[in-house]
């Protein structure tokens, strides 16, 4: 059974189109929901869990029509919302629980879970006070673990990277994983770094403009390899012309060379390289693909009026 | 050591198999925990001086009606006249507790939570003005049930003097319901307009303050039949009109028109729970 089918879904606002004839077929897995911001991802998600209405076409989640079921698939379906939710006044725990009931489990189960849940994110410690005491990343624990609380077949995740520093990121990334792995259950992360879900995922759904971009399995879109990014604070060139003897097919891109990660000797050439040519090194790292890097090179959709912002710097 | 063999097992995530109840049961949840706010139980000290200042000032007015009676062996305070005299400072409760129950999970955009959960819109909003209604009638019932304790010893007509009393208490009680029902719609629909608290404490004391000028102005301006019917306009002079027709007290010259107070309670009651249930229809989340 696919986990969420949609046939030629649009929502129309009366100024902007925020999905546009949007067909999609999403199997069970690890699901990267990738586009810029204002690209309708949030728009698709809220139409899943039946709280915005479709202005046309279809869609399935779970084998049920959020229009007609919506209930029963917002028992079986745990949703992380974007921007911040949590009252500052309450313990997380209690807070857990309460939603746990909300969520249809008997009072026993909710306290149960409800613990349960808050050590899977890893607040078993912290679980006994006040939300509005938390850091952003603890914050966005407790907003996975009430999503999570239920037991639910399918995991709606709004940016749940949004606010954190890179280790809060890479955690929480970690954490989304084990989710999909260890417990099986579906997940669908909305972000708009790629680079940051592609490792964690299964399959990838781009859209843009409310409109598919492409939708894949990531095995099939290894072709877009990881780039190294190389600055050093004099002797650009010399180092350009040095990798390129090396065999490294080196691009420029303003003051950074850019050089594709083949594989971890890669690192280790550049670092000779530098090293020979005696170059102070300002910095050498792996480059976040973005949407718009990835799908750079495929014929872009013509843009219409449905584009509500070309915020594609955003990363 | 006896523990040196222990091994600690991470016995890693468990599915969850046991009953999910559902649409009425999160309803019931909502509605306990609702209350539980309203009270500030839960939650920080902080948050329960007020009810409990507000539950300890009603007590001691009950308590000070059953002293009274003992002493003169009269009912000076009425189960009637209590609903009177402790349900307008009881607006002062509703002023902090509607935006408590509602602004709150607006201010801090809880709404997405619960509505990804099997509760409709509708649902939260009748079960938080349920939860209001009940709060402030609980202000009201628990000193009603003192002061009938109260008057029970303090009564000498043995059995059938009990009884009378009880069915006094009744129509306290019922009373204490039309506050309740009547105070808590105007409020939490204003209250579910403003996402922070102060502002919505200050408009529902605004709701019912502006309309008691209205009601002087046609006072004087107005012939009989204007002024037996423009107090309907002040929520507060409403409910006591209707306290004249359905338990015949005779503090206020209504004339005929109980009828009409009535129709004008249930439109005003139908009004808001209407308007409330829209505003959180239309509530984007």
């Amino acid at each position: 059974m696919a986990l969420i089918q949609t046939q030629a879904l649009t929502k129309r606002y009366p100024r902007v189109t925020a999905l546009d004839a949007l067909t999609v077929d999403v199997e069970p897995g690890i699901i990267g929901l990738i586009g810029a911001n204002g690209a309708g991802k949030s728009t698709l998600i809220k139409i899943l869990l039946g709280l915005l209405e479709p202005t046309s076409g279809a869609v399935r989640v779970l084998g049920f029509d959020p229009g007609r079921d919506a209930e029963t698939i917002r028992a079986r379906v745990g949703y992380m919302p974007e921007h911040e939710c949590l009252p500052p006044d309450l313990v997380a725990a209690e807070l857990v629980t309460h939603l746990a009931r909300t969520s249809g489990l008997p009072r026993t189960a909710a306290r149960e879970r409800a613990s349960e849940a808050l050590r899977h994110v890893g607040l078993y410690e912290e679980r006994y006070r006040q939300v509005g005491g938390y850091s952003t990343g603890m914050k966005q624990r407790v907003k996975l673990a009430q999503a999570l609380v239920h037991d639910p077949d399918l995991l709606l995740l709004d940016e749940p990277t949004n606010g954190l520093d890179p280790a809060g990121r890479d955690a929480m990334l970690a954490l989304i994983h084990r989710i999909g792995t260890e417990f099986g259950i579906s997940v669908v992360v909305c972000s708009h770094l790629l680079g940051e879900v592609e490792r964690i995922c299964d399959s990838v759904v781009a859209i843009d403009g409310g409109r598919l971009l492409r939708a894949d399995r990531v095995s099939a879109m290894t072709v877009e390899r990881d780039l190294l990014a190389v600055e050093v604070d004099e002797g650009t060139d010399e180092l350009a012309a040095r990798l390129g003897q090396m065999g490294l097919p080196v691009t420029r891109d303003g003051r950074l060379l850019v050089v594709p990660l083949e594989s971890d000797d890669t690192y280790d050439l550049i670092m000779g390289a530098v090293a020979a040519l005696d170059l102070p090194l300002h910095r050498l790292d792996q480059r976040r693909h973005r949407v718009a890097e990835l799908f750079a090179a495929a014929p872009r959709p013509a843009a219409g009026p449905a584009r509500q912002e070309v915020g594609h710097g955003a990363g | 050591m006896a523990l040196a063999d222990g091994v600690i097992h991470d016995i890693g995530y468990q599915r969850y198999t046991g009953p999910r109840l559902g649409r009425r049961y999160a309803a019931v949840s909502l509605y306990l925990h609702s209350l539980r706010t309203a009270f500030g139980l839960g939650r920080t000290a902080k948050a329960k001086i007020f009810p409990f200042i507000v539950v300890g000032l009603a007590f001691t007015v009950a308590a000070i009606a059953v002293a009274l009676r003992t002493q003169s062996g009269n009912v000076i305070i009425s189960y009637l006249q209590y609903c009177d005299a402790v349900g307008i400072p009881l607006l002062l409760f509703l002023a902090v507790v509607a935006p408590e129950l509602v602004s709150r999970d607006l201010r801090a955009h809880i709404l997405p939570l619960y509505f990804s959960r099997p509760l409709r819109r509708a649902d939260y909003a009748l079960v938080k003005l349920g939860a209001m209604i009940s709060a402030m009638w609980l202000v009201l019932a628990g000193p009603l049930l003192l002061m009938f304790l109260g008057g029970v010893f303090a009564q000498k007509r043995g059995a059938s003097g009990a009884w009378h009393e009880f069915t006094d208490l009744l129509g306290g009680l019922s009373y204490a319901g039309i506050y309740a029902l009547i105070f808590s719609s105007i409020a939490v629909l204003v209250a579910s307009l403003a996402s922070r608290r102060a502002v919505a404490a200050a408009s529902i004391v605004g709701v019912f303050l502006v309309t008691t000028p209205v009601v002087g102005v046609l006072q004087v301006l107005g012939g009989d039949m204007l002024r037996q019917l423009s107090r309907m306009i002040d929520p507060v002079l409403l409910i006591q009109g209707l306290s004249n027709w359905i338990y015949r007290t005779h503090t206020m010259d209504i004339a005929g028109y109980g009828p009409v107070y009535l129709a004008a309670a249930v439109l005003l009651v139908t009004g808001c729970v209407s308007l409330l249930v829209l505003r959180y229809r239309r509530l984007t989340v």
